[in-house]
């Protein structure tokens, strides 16, 4: 084959390969045991369908989530409102479509903030240990020494209310977990006849870290993450039901039945539609975290060499 | 242990630093709803020390903190401890009613899902429990209000003091909890049913519901009671939001109220308080597991937790 032709099909031959590499995995182990879990495929689809409304939803409604309508006010559902409307007249329907483009993306901002912090600090303990490490596990063993949401609420209250702080204040709550079980992980990888010969080799420290280290401990977090999502919609959710989060008249779930238990009884879909799409939300993540616990096998993520040996 | 009480301690004053601008500027501007003048900045200041050093501010706060006086509400003129205590019992009220619902909830399901495992009961619970931990627990306070409340007329809608008031706050804060319990107790039994000793209570021919009520589930506990000590903090968190649902006065309540009006005294009092109780209470929760289990060295659960 001619250079030239090889300098052209370089793009989709990386697609291809990346395609392959998937195809492998499906067929892998692990890859099987995924396809075959029915938590996953459901969580799976549940988050996928949820992913999408928050993409295309909101160019898709007919209606502009803050538009308010005061004679159409406080509707039951109808065919020009599926789920009613609130006390200003808005569609319901609309906000909710809205709502989850918030709430997703600031359950995945948050959760990566401690996924990146957590793994980062883990991995710094476990490779320094001595006293970084005493200092940095002291650190994370105060982070859970508050229960969570009152932090969060006080940190989001002081910071003053807004997505943004909602995103910090959950950041700074929750990385000490992943802390945690990624330095556990590591420092047992750290032993293993692997990573000891590669460190005879004169295998600088960041490379270790990089091709042996992380590697070793994605599973956890990836588990631990995707459980962490649901956690992060329902203390989202929380903490803009108490005015702390989302302000009006942003349509985001928590603020959505804030706003509707003033009318409990005249208008119960108020509150029905945005508790729905929350617990439906996290029912997603949550199966999803747990058909992947269980096809990554992680409760014996340490002793991965059964591959090798 | 006193390492993490002293982050603590120190993490939860520097709360007010956090906050944008001046305090004392923020504080006497909401307090007397209008700008205030140089001069009352100053002298709220000196009142509060705030003009000080960091480190010498927190210090005193600390040493009056350990022996009680957690300093005095800008808006109450009221001692925070004294207003801590006048809250305190009906959280508690809240949180131990809350725990006697999961558990009344919790152990005949785990339990019945266990012994009936992978039949429909099984699925039906998990289901349920899934259920349980996904839903946000201040609208099952509102659909409980919305049903029990308004539409049926069963209890007060809000407030506290009667049993009435405290059904419908307890089994919010308790179903959630009840499904984490009820997964652990289900786990907890499958490993003890396939122990040998069951076995052999079996074959001496106990009765059934005795080998599973006597025998096994005595030990299945020991894991359960772990864990609701360690749900404390969880307790903890959703309090604070049913409370506001049910419109309880509690600790609560008294945080978020406080949040708001930039009451800092209260709000460390508060936040202080509860990350002491939530330390304190993991440690009694290590010693009682060894207590439960004579089979535990002292110290030897703790090494996993610290290391």
């Amino acid at each position: 084959m001619s250079e030239h032709t090889a300098g052209r099909s370089q793009p989709t031959s990386r697609v291809s390969a990346v395609l392959e590499r998937v195809r492998r995995f499906g067929r892998s182990r692990v890859g099987t045991a995924m396809r075959m879990n029915g938590q996953i495929r459901l969580g799976g689809g549940i988050v996928c369908l949820l992913g999408l409304v928050a993409v295309v939803g909101p160019f898709l409604t007919p209606y502009d989530p803050a538009a308010q309508a005061l004679e159409t006010r406080l509707q039951g559902p109808s065919l020009a409102h599926p789920l009613g409307t609130d006390s200003l007249g808005r569609d319901v329907a609309t906000r909710l479509v809205h709502g989850a483009r918030i709430s997703l993306a600031l359950a995945v901002a948050a959760t990566a903030v401690r996924v990146v912090l957590g793994t980062t600090i883990g991995l710094l303990a476990a490779v320094s240990g001595g006293l970084v490490d005493t200092a940095l596990m002291r650190l994370a063993d105060i982070q859970l020494a508050f229960p969570g949401l009152v932090l969060a609420l006080v940190i989001a209250g002081a910071l003053g209310p807004s997505i943004q702080n909602v995103v910090i204040a959950l950041s700074v709550v929750g990385w000490a977990t992943y802390a945690r079980i990624v330095r556990a992980n590591a420092l047992a990888v750290k032993e293993r006849p692997f990573v000891q010969s590669a460190r005879l080799y004169g295998t600088p420290k960041r490379r270790i870290v990089r091709r042996h280290l992380l590697p070793n401990v994605v599973n956890p977090v990836v588990v631990l993450a995707t459980l962490n999502l649901g956690t992060v919609v329902l203390a989202a959710a929380g903490l803009s039901f108490l005015g702390l989060g989302a302000q009006p008249p942003t349509a985001e779930w928590g603020t959505m039945i804030a706003g509707g238990r003033d009318y409990l009884r005249a208008a119960p879909w108020l509150i029905t539609a945005p508790g729905v799409a929350i617990a439906f939300t996290v029912i997603g993540f949550n199966l999803l975290g747990d058909g992947l616990r269980d096809a990554l096998d992680t409760d014996h993520i340490d002793d991965g060499k059964r591959r090798r040996t | 242990m006193s390492v993490v009480l002293v982050g603590v301690s120190l993490i939860t004053y520097a709360f007010v630093f956090l906050t944008p601008g001046d305090p004392a500027y923020t504080i006497l501007r909401e307090q007397q709803q209008g700008p205030p003048s140089d001069a009352q900045v100053e002298a709220f200041r000196a009142e509060q020390g705030l003009d000080e050093p960091f480190v010498v501010q927190y210090a005193s706060w600390l040493g009056d903190a350990v022996q009680g006086d957690l300093g005095i509400s800008y808006y109450r003129s009221e001692p925070v401890t004294s207003l801590l205590l006048e809250y305190l019992p009906n959280t508690l009220e809240l949180a131990l009613a809350a725990v006697a619902v999961s558990l009344l909830l919790a152990i005949p399901t785990g339990v019945a899902s266990a012994v009936h495992r992978d039949t429909w009961i099984d699925r039906t619970s998990q289901i349920v429990a899934l259920t349980g931990i996904s839903m946000p627990n201040f609208w099952l306070g509102y659909l409980l209000i919305l049903v029990c409340s308004l539409w049926l007329g069963l209890t007060p809608v809000s407030g506290a003091g009667t049993l009435g008031h405290l059904v419908l706050p307890a089994i919010t804060l308790g179903t959630g909890m009840a499904a984490v319990v009820t997964r652990l107790v289900r786990t907890s039994m499958l490993e003890v049913l396939d122990a040998e000793y069951v076995d052999t209570a079996r074959s001496k021919g106990v009765r059934e519901r005795l080998v599973v009520y006597k025998h096994a589930l005595r030990n299945a506990l020991i894991p359960v009671v772990t864990i609701v000590g360690l749900q404390f903090g969880f307790i903890l968190n959703g309090a604070v939001i049913v409370e506001v649902v049910f419109q309880r006065p509690g600790l609560g309540t008294l945080l978020v109220d406080s949040i708001f009006i930039r009451d800092y005294p209260i709000v460390q009092g508060v936040v202080l308080v509860t990350a002491v109780a939530f330390v304190v209470t993991n440690q009694l929760v290590d010693l009682a597991y060894v207590a439960l289990d004579p089979r535990i060295e002292p110290g030897g659960r703790g090494v996993s937790a610290n290391e």
